[in-house]
Formats: structure tokens, sequence, C-alpha cells
């Protein structure tokens, strides 16, 4: 594996039937590939958060993965509602998710800390009303 | 302790056999917020949740997990056990509560 590799996938809106499908599909290339089984799993957890975050709140959006021989980089874009305060989303249990969301098992205030926890940078862009986009990076070497 | 291992013991009624009969189970794990699972679950995990909607099955997919035992007398929707059967995930299910459903598996693998 000496190229880069980009996948692309769109995050259907309010669909949880859905939900997962990029995840999954990234997690079964990468195993593919070789990749080690621990890497796989963060990967996998960080973008499957993600994808969850981008169907409850921001009416889907676009995730654009990069898998190179020291890498991968998830880049999750969205046109949603934004994020006011960054630091009060990452807190351990905060969740604006709605009650039929909580009915099936989301809303525990740990999604974006999931994410920030199995990867090894990630940056939140977010702008109220216009959209917010994450960048994780997840190290293989 | 595989997972077929277990499945045979009869303790738990299958709802899908999947198709890692030979995968080990490494421990009893409870939960039925799906992040908490998510971030915490253990490879290799005979999960007891009584949360047995589409989100349940995807979950133990990515996190690895070796089993769904639905407790409580929890159902799956048809739409999820096809989807349990197409990925070749291993759902059990029973009447116990979660803590006893748990406790059952904790024996067996300690047997």
């Amino acid at each position: 594996m000496n190229e880069k590799l980009t996948l692309s996938y769109e995050v259907p809106a309010d669909d949880f039937t859905r939900a997962g499908e990029a995840s999954g599909s990234v997690k079964g290339m990468l195993k593919k590939m070789g990749v080690a089984p621990d890497i796989v799993r963060r990967v996998a957890i960080a973008m499957y958060e993600g994808e969850i975050n981008m169907v409850i709140h921001a009416h889907g959006g676009t995730i654009n993965v990069t898998i190179s021989p020291e890498e991968i980089e998830m880049v999750l874009k969205d046109e949603g509602p934004g994020i006011e305060d960054i630091e009060l989303a990452l807190q351990p249990g905060f969740s604006t998710a709605p009650d039929n969301i909580r009915a099936l098992g989301f809303g525990a205030g740990m999604g974006l800390l999931n994410m920030k926890k199995n990867s090894d940078e990630m940056v939140i862009d977010s702008t109220v009303g216009v959209g917010t986009t994450v960048t994780m990076k997840v190290y293989i070497k | 302790m595989t997972v077929k291992e277990f499945i045979n013991l009869g303790i738990f009624e299958i709802v899908s056999e999947g198709s890692n009969p030979d995968r080990k189970i490494t421990v009893p794990y409870c939960c039925d917020l799906l992040s908490i699972a998510m971030g915490r679950m253990p490879a290799g995990a005979a999960w007891v949740t009584v949360m047995s909607n589409v989100n349940t099955l995807a979950v133990a997919s990515l996190t690895d997990a070796a089993l769904i035992i639905l407790a409580e007398g929890s159902v799956m929707s048809d739409e999820a056990v096809s989807k349990a059967k197409e990925k070749g995930i291993t759902v059990l299910a029973a009447k116990l509560p979660v803590f006893e459903a748990a406790l059952r598996v904790y024996k067996e693998l300690n047997a």
C-alpha cells in the first residue's frame, strides 16, 4: 500500500437503519488491507459516532476517507445547524439529542468524546447556521 | 469458549446463528446506551442488552462483539433479524433480566 486511497460516502438524513454502512465499509476495507485490528476498531468507532451525529443533528452529509500508509484521515462535513459551544459539546454526558433518539439508545453524551478518544487528531470546525466539519486522523505508524 | 459451544449449551433462544461459530467469547458486557457500549465494550464480548434495534447490530459489528444476547424478553423486529442474518451476527434471546443473563455467561466462561 504505497498510494493514497480515497473513499467518499453520502450519509442520508434521518435514516438510522443505514447509519453505520459507511463505517462498516471502511472497516471491511481496512481489514482486507491488513491494517492492525486495534487501528481498524478505532477508525470504525470514531467514524460511526460521527455518522450517527450527522444523522441525528445535521440532516446527513458527506464523509471522505483517505487511507495512506501513514494514517487514515476522515473528513465529515455537514450543512446542519452547527455546534454552539464545542467545549460544552465535548463534556461527557452533555447531549442535545431529542427523546425519540434517546429511545433508540443514543444521546448518552459520549459521541464526540468517543471520536476524540479513538482518533490521534481531531479538529472541529463549526459555524452556527452554516454547518460542521470534523476532521479526524488515526495514525497507522 | 466459542460462540458455537455457547449456543450448543441451549441456555438462550437462537434469533440469528451468525457466521463466525469459532469466534472466542472473551467476557460478558452489559450496557443499553449505544455510545457507552461503543466506547467501552471489549472485543469478543457477549453483549447483554435490552436494546434490540438495527443500531445495536451496527455497534456489535463495529466493536467486534462475539454475540448479542437480548435480555428481559426484548424482541428484535423482522427487519433487524434479517439484517443480523445478512451480516452474519449471532443474536440470542432470553426472558432473564440483564444481570442474570450476564451471570449465566460469566459462569459458563469460568466453569
